[in-house]
């Protein structure tokens, strides 16, 4: 392989490096946070926020997606709009009134 | 005949077929375990009462999991890095080292279930324990999916390094990518069920 080209991938690796340490990083602050038993509300907002850090990091360095094609993006768009749609569906149902009662 | 697009892109989709079918796949994945999630939180906001996973589930096994898959999501990266440098050897050893990572992670969760059996906790116990049971055992159906994969290009699979090296650092970069899917679904799973 070429020199460059070696150059480039060491470049990535002490990028995987620094998200690697940041992952570990979060996880000991999401496990802490857990620890606090905060209410339920705070607790899920602060949980799914270190979640959602972690999983971009993992999304844009381990799998490349800050530098991929256009058509990815469309693909996961598309998806992310379906999984949010997916998500508020059970949501609904609570809202209007659907759910059962409890007596 | 020989396969098009194993390595070179298409000019329509600038991207080769391997790496459009495997986004396509976990789009579908997405969906799957989405379902999951939109039930667990269906039957938690229905319920009258909704335990505190940490009064019930072991945290600091699950914490060790969790440092487990994501430190085997980097050396799947870096297995994919050294194809990249053309060395094979050193692909071997993080190769190596992901495919027993997850095997870590799957021992672990085997005492981890182990003791809720012995304490009588099934998955018809409670909707809690269902959906725990239910999320988690899917997610290690992916793992044990992922381990085979990673192991076969580990073993065997790796002969096709000698004759098209390029087409083989695709099929690695692919399964990295099912891989870090796995440990990114993992990542939601652990706060979800063990800390709320």
């Amino acid at each position: 392989m070429s020199g460059s080209h070696d150059v480039d991938i060491d470049k990535h690796v002490r990028v995987y490096i620094t998200v690697f340490v940041s992952l570990m990083v979060l996880t000991l602050i999401t496990v802490a946070v857990g620890y606090l038993h905060l209410p339920v509300g705070p607790a899920v907002a602060v949980a799914l926020l270190i979640a959602s850090i972690k999983g971009g990091l993992v999304a844009c360095y381990f799998m490349h997606l800050i530098s991929e094609r256009k058509l990815i993006y469309y693909v996961l768009l598309s998806t992310i709009l379906l999984f949010i749609v997916l998500l508020l569906v059970p949501l609904f149902t609570v809202a209007n009134g659907t759910m059962i009662k409890h007596p | 005949m020989e396969i098009p697009y194993t390595v070179a892109a298409r000019e329509d989709t600038g991207l080769n077929n391997g790496k459009i079918g495997i986004w396509l796949f976990l789009a579908s994945e997405v969906m799957l375990f989405g379902a999951l999630f939109a039930s667990y939180i269906l039957l938690r906001v229905g319920s009258v009462e909704w335990p505190h996973g940490y009064t019930i589930l072991n945290v600091p096994l699950a914490t060790f999991n969790t440092i487990v898959l994501i430190s085997s999501s980097v050396t799947m990266v870096m297995a994919w890095a050294s194809l990249m440098r053309r060395r094979l050897g050193t692909f071997r050893l993080y190769q190596g080292a992901t495919v027993a990572l997850g095997g870590v992670f799957l021992v672990v969760k085997y005492f981890e279930y182990s003791a809720k059996f012995h304490h009588e906790l099934f998955p018809s116990t409670n909707n809690f324990l269902g959906i725990y049971f239910t999320l988690t055992g899917l997610h290690m159906l992916h793992v044990i999916g992922g381990m085979v994969v990673n192991a076969w290009l580990l073993g065997p699979g790796s002969k096709l390094y000698a004759t098209n090296p390029e087409w083989f650092t695709n099929r690695v970069e692919n399964s990295g990518l099912f891989w870090h899917f796995v440990d990114l679904v993992w990542i939601f799973l652990f706060p979800t069920l063990y800390l709320l």
